[in-house]
């Protein structure tokens, strides 16, 4: 018992480093194939398009409604304490500075990085990224690195449509239901404004991505077992991303606020 | 010339090439012959550098790809060709975006060239006018048509092929050994077939190498395999079901 235990606990910190070490070197490689990056940026592009633009209407959806839950959640928390004049710059602080970023990330995780991972999985299981290796093009500068630097972009970007259509929501909400004027909402969020909130949050935000695309391009690249092998690898993907994803977020929120 | 020396390669404890030993002339057609499963494939992406043995080594033109680094690899690779068993054509792109990536990546030839030369060895191959069609609306027997066309686009030196005829009817894999022929006497590529099909192995190889418990049990012209007292190897050629595993 004790031995298998043991055993357990022995693979699975071994499994571990394996996955960190082998992150970083698919890292390292990114980085060092970013000198080609004038040369692949049609590749970039495409990639831009496919993250940034399609996964827009999927963003703005999650991120009206939270907005508008965050306001109906604040004003239910406020109630008897404080003043519903401060709705506007409390709800401002929480979606600029966590929900924008964290959840606009989670949201790409589901969608890009289990796709890419998908995408990825799919070519190894099929021999293709060995047929890339065979032309002699670089799996990891043709395939990872558009990728990589596509989500790191974009993310911020869109965690700034996020922030604006999370406050939108909250305005609605504020507005409609709880009777808050659209000048006592917005003059609260211009009092509590403060821009190091902001660039925190879209700094988190570039780590997200990041971490996003190198975990998708990482299980991707390691997928085995046909079918079966690429189902696992778009939930492994999904989840690790996630988890990362908070790790990441309580780590950068201590540094950064 | 390609020469295997001495090659150990293991899967999780499980030995699969334990001492191969193989000299490619250049020129000639190597069908390289065995189980399915006995270590065939993996001997072929060891020559390409995609596998490293574990011990051994591989000179290709008398350079270890073993040892070498991976820039001076990828110079190797533009000088070897391979057609893998399922194609592995790009999903993502068309059948001129397939055969014409990897002379547009290297810039092997001017842009205004390249629709021409994809067109030129589609024609050798055998297809014509399907360069806007995707891998989707491709048959077996034209997708290794248009693998074997993007692997020839790069004006390979060395072709591997890997179980070109399995899943193929008679008719298309016996096109796909013509094939190999031509490629073999138009351009004077030396190739290497991975095949446990012995109508092809015969049709297509000067010499032929039998690959059994990770070892080369037998090595010489197709009319020497016939004559082999091996019995692993008679049964093999004969199709007997007595094999040993």
């Amino acid at each position: 018992m004790v031995a298998t235990l043991t055993r357990a606990l022995g693979r699975n910190i071994l499994d571990f480093f394996e996955k960190s070490g082998g992150m970083f070197l698919l890292l390292a490689q990114i980085l060092f194939e970013s000198r080609s990056v004038v040369r692949d940026r049609r590749i970039i592009i495409e990639q831009m398009h496919a993250v940034g633009v399609m996964s827009l209407p999927l963003v703005c959806v999650t991120s009206l409604f939270t907005g508008a839950v965050s306001a109906w959640q604040a004003a239910y928390q406020f109630e008897g304490f404080v003043s519903l004049t401060y709705l506007g710059g409390a709800t401002a602080i929480a979606i600029f500075m966590e929900l924008g970023p964290v959840l606009t990330a989670l949201v790409l995780a589901g969608r890009i990085g289990a796709s890419i991972a998908a995408e990825l999985g799919t070519m190894k299981v099929t021999e293709q990224i060995d047929a890339l290796e065979c032309l002699a093009i670089s799996p990891a500068r043709y395939l990872a690195m558009p990728r990589f630097w596509a989500v790191v972009l974009m993310l911020p970007v869109l965690t700034i449509f996020a922030n604006f259509i999370a406050l939108f929501g909250a305005y609605i909400v504020a507005s409609t239901l709880l009777d808050v004027s659209a000048t006592m909402f917005f003059d609260s969020v211009q009092q509590f404004f403060e821009l190091r909130n902001v660039f925190g949050g879209l700094a988190k935000s570039v780590t997200f991505g990041a971490a996003i695309a190198l975990v998708g391009c990482y299980v991707g690249f390691k997928t085995y077992g046909g079918a079966e092998g690429v189902g696992r690898s778009t939930i492994d993907a999904f989840v690790l991303s996630a988890i990362l994803i908070l790790v990441n977020d309580y780590i950068l929120a201590m540094l950064i606020f | 010339m390609i020469e295997i020396k001495n090659i150990y390669k293991s899967f999780d404890e499980q030995a699969v090439l334990s001492g191969v030993e193989l000299k490619i002339k250049p020129g000639s057609s190597h069908a390289i012959i065995g189980r399915s499963g006995c270590g065939k494939s993996v001997l072929l992406k060891h020559i390409v550098g995609l596998l490293r043995p574990d011990s051994g080594d591989i000179l290709v033109d008398g350079l270890s790809v073993v040892t070498m680094r991976r820039r001076d690899l990828y110079k190797i690779r533009i000088k070897i060709g391979m057609l893998f068993q399922g194609a592995a054509l790009f999903d993502s792109m068309n059948v001129e975006e397939n055969i014409s990536l990897g002379v547009r990546e290297h810039r092997l030839f001017p842009q205004n060239e390249i629709s021409g030369r994809v067109a030129e060895k589609l024609q050798l191959v055998g297809l014509h006018g399907i360069q806007k069609k995707f891998p989707s609306e491709l048959s077996g027997g034209m997708k290794k048509r248009v693998g074997l066309a993007r692997a020839l686009m790069m004006e390979p030196k060395y072709m591997l092929y890997d179980e070109p005829t399995t899943g193929l009817d008679p008719v298309m894999a016996d096109a796909i050994n013509d094939l190999v022929i031509s490629v073999r006497d138009r351009l004077g590529v030396t190739s290497i077939v991975v095949t446990h099909d012995m109508a092809s192995a015969y049709k297509v190889a000067d010499r032929i190498s039998m690959l059994h418990d990770g070892q080369v049990i037998f090595s010489g012209a197709p009319a020497e395999i016939r004559e082999s007292s091996n019995t692993i190897v008679q049964n093999f050629i004969t199709g007997n079901q007595v094999v040993v595993a």
